[in-house]
């Protein structure tokens, strides 16, 4: 495949040149402000922070593998399942999409970075000191009174458990301020890739030639906007609560906690979306490229998108019926969560058409794709279930709904960023990733995901409540958490072999060429790693798959393209 | 179909990335304002204890002054694009001079209540929201006129020209949003909420 020469002036010698001391090594990545370097800063800190999270995660499954299991305090317990949470959704989950979209927006557009370089490096570590602080919490929170320590109070922190009464010295601080620290950074990076795909595009790139991940990640962008910040705003009020005697959540003085349970899925069921929209931008990449076949319904899929971007600031009380509402409300967040199936089937039926008829080619990034789309589909079936106020009623905040959404985030979201892995890993280091090893990779993690997560669905049917440390013998419970528990650990050495994957093969890998899966974008059209400014000159579109024209020059997408 | 869409003389044309970018700022700015808003609305009658809204005067002549400033930026935006350098210095003056006036009529209002009314943030839920919503503001209005106070210098000793009339069209965005979500918290706090 990767015998094609792309005639795009480009060669204007090699990427990074390789010399200098350690110290200038680094010091080169500390002052960057290449959106390719960032991206790379970004992703490789999520990485890390999805391994420690996902640490925890066995650390949780060890501890439920057994029943009257003693293996961490039940203390220790709450601080790891909050930690797990919140490390996953905003150390892992949003640096390593933020970090895709940042190397991946400028390249896609043909532009020779982001539109604030500098606002971009800020961003970034702005993210990474929001992190580290909250990991600090750790060692650094015993507070005032001796018995704080890291956060306890579950991710979605609910009022009053934070209340300076029930969570004394400084856990929900360091929360808190973490997240407001790393939110901004989000928001200076959403600003950025907004800036950017509307102001920075080569010419020709209209609007409705840009590649579907682009426009993905401009919806994504532009949502965060309104996502993040009224997360900020009610971290705020907790805080002028614990230090100043405000009394927003505090029932004592008239206060409403059922305010901050709606405020926190103001912001938490559109970051569902923020999240699960970049995994699709990735399969909407992969899947035509494997399938030698241009996107089907590419003007369906911007909608379809942008309709989820709307509909998801809709949504937020469903995860509330459980706290009691009007029958009102009740009917209104039923429908309107009901509503995202649309889309979303649009979506599936659009990449299932791509498809269909194409010569498909089963290297590992589109196997990822393939269990991506038959997983969003459960998880999909899943959330309509659950969508169902009465049937929520039984079911919330068993591990029923935990099943639910670990679909969403590990066997779509989690799976797609696997698949982005294995398709731009040759771009950004130039080597390819040993497809031995991925084939190893995506079977194991496929198997262990079913196994852990299909059966926790049933578990949760059975009536285990989430969060709780531990349970008796006698609850029917035993094998299916023993079943969970060893399907985990097969993930945790499925994402072993991978992490070793990425590091033999930057120094064994293959050599890839500019452009090893024979693609269609302009990212293909440099040279793997690309030079600090992407294109020597500047690249003109005539359609959606600009390397096709290229490629094909007696037979280019313009003339067909409407 | 099949005329090439893109020909090298046709003229290409994107948006200012400033604009872009300041406009999605503010976007984000009314994400965390309508937080604070539905705060105000959803707690207003339900403090239990101490002073009640109706100690509230309305702060009209700020109003004016802060409303009026944005007609003074929009001025001074026109005078830096024809190159009319006192001018645009003037114009930015006032402006920064309406938004002290509207600050420190804030800073008496809030004096007024802790020291004579007795109302602070922690004494109930009218003095959590008031004080934190109108804080809210304020903090964006000084924040503006930190950004209006280093332009200014930056504008005496003689480094901005006709050149920086976009950045400065960008700034300006933002001071009109901070005046255009005092309407918002003014109808709240002192019209529907008294």
């Amino acid at each position: 495949m990767a015998d094609q020469t792309v005639p795009l002036g480009n060669s204007l010698g090699a990427a990074y040149p390789s010399s200098g001391t350690f110290l200038e090594w680094l010091h080169s990545w500390v002052v960057t402000v290449d959106h390719k370097k960032l991206g790379i800063l970004y992703i490789a800190y999520g990485l890390f922070f999805l391994l420690v999270a996902g640490a925890e995660a066995m650390v949780i499954r060890y501890q439920l593998a057994f029943p009257n299991n003693h293996f961490v305090s039940p203390e220790a317990y709450n601080q790891i399942f909050t930690m797990h949470g919140t490390t996953m959704v905003f150390l892992a989950g949003m640096p390593i999409i933020f970090g895709l979209a940042n190397y991946m927006v400028p390249l896609m557009i043909g532009a020779r970075d982001m539109a604030f370089p500098r606002l971009n490096a800020f961003s970034f570590w702005l993210t990474a000191f929001g992190g580290l602080l909250l990991y600090f919490s750790f060692i650094g929170g015993f507070g005032l009174y001796g018995m704080g320590n890291a956060p306890d109070a579950g991710w979605f922190a609910y009022a009053p458990l934070t209340g300076s009464a029930f969570s004394p010295g400084h856990s929900m601080d360091y929360w808190a301020l973490a997240l407001i620290v790393a939110g901004f950074g989000t928001l200076g990076t959403a600003i950025n890739i907004v800036a950017t795909t509307l102001s920075m595009r080569c010419r020709g790139m209209t609007l409705t030639r840009m590649p579907l991940f682009v426009w993905l990640m401009l919806i994504v962008s532009a949502m965060t906007l309104l996502t993040i910040t009224p997360l900020t705003a009610a971290q705020v009020m907790l805080l002028l609560d614990r230090y100043l005697g405000a009394h927003f959540f505090d029932a004592q003085a008239g206060g409403a906690p059922m305010l901050w349970i709606h405020f926190f899925w103001i912001f938490g069921h559109p970051e569902v979306y923020v999240l699960v929209l970049p995994a699709f931008a990735i399969a909407n990449e992969v899947i035509p490229v494997f399938s030698r076949k241009a996107i089907f319904g590419y003007p369906a899929m911007v909608a379809a998108s942008a309709g989820i971007g709307f509909v998801s600031f809709t949504v937020w009380a469903h995860h509330m019926f459980t706290v009691g509402m009007s029958w009102v409300g009740n009917t209104f967040f039923v429908l309107s969560t009901m509503v995202v199936g649309i889309f979303t089937g649009i979506k599936i039926f659009n990449w299932i058409a791509t498809m269909w008829g194409g010569s498909i080619v089963f290297a590992t990034p589109m196997l990822f794709c393939i269990a991506f789309v038959f997983q969003m589909l459960l998880a999909g079936l899943t959330g309509i279930m659950l969508s169902v106020a009465p049937w929520d009623w039984q079911l919330h905040n068993s591990y029923f709904l935990i099943a639910h959404f670990h679909y969403v985030l590990v066997g779509v979201i989690v799976i797609a960023i696997f698949a982005a892995f294995y398709y731009w890993y040759p771009k950004a280091t130039g080597r390819m990733l040993s497809e031995r090893l991925g084939k190893w990779h995506f079977w194991l993690f496929v198997i262990g995901f079913h196994v852990t997560f299909d059966t926790m669905h049933f578990v949760g049917i059975l009536g285990m409540p989430r969060s709780i440390y531990t349970y008796q013998a006698d609850r029917g419970w035993n094998t299916l958490n023993l079943v969970i528990s060893l399907g985990a650990f097969l993930q945790g050495i499925a994402v072993a072999i991978f992490v070793w994957n990425l590091i033999y093969s930057y120094f064994r890998g293959q050599e890839a060429g500019s452009d090893p899966w024979d693609a269609w974008t302009l990212e293909w059209a440099t040279p793997s790693p690309p030079p600090a400014y992407n294109f020597a000159t500047e690249p003109e579109v005539r359609s959606r798959r600009p390397l096709w024209d290229l490629k094909h020059p007696s037979d280019p997408d313009w003339k067909y393209e409407a | 179909m099949s005329t090439a869409p893109i020909f090298a003389d046709e003229e290409w044309r994107l948006p200012s990335r400033g604009k872009v970018a300041m406009l999605s700022l503010i976007t984000g700015e009314c994400g965390i304002f309508s937080i604070f808003v539905a705060a105000y609305l959803y707690y207003i009658g339900r403090s239990i204890s101490g002073p009640t809204p109706r100690i509230l005067e309305a702060p009209i002549f700020n109003t004016v002054c802060l409303l009026s400033s944005s007609l003074t930026i929009w001025l001074a935006e026109r005078e830096i694009e024809r190159g009319r350098m006192r001018a645009f210095g003037a114009w930015w003056g006032i402006t920064i001079l309406l938004g002290l006036i509207f600050i420190a009529g804030t800073a008496l209002e809030w004096h007024t209540l802790i020291f004579h009314d007795g109302l602070t943030i922690h004494t109930n839920l009218f003095g959590t929201t008031f004080y934190s919503l109108v804080g809210l503001h304020a903090t964006h209005v000084i924040v503006g006129l930190i950004g209006l106070s280093i332009i200014m210098i930056f504008t005496l000793l003689g480094r901005v020209n006709r050149s920086h009339a976009e950045r400065i069209q960008v700034f300006s965005l933002y001071w009109h949003f901070v005046d255009a979500v005092w309407v918002v918290v003014f109808t709240v706090v002192y019209v529907v909420g008294r």
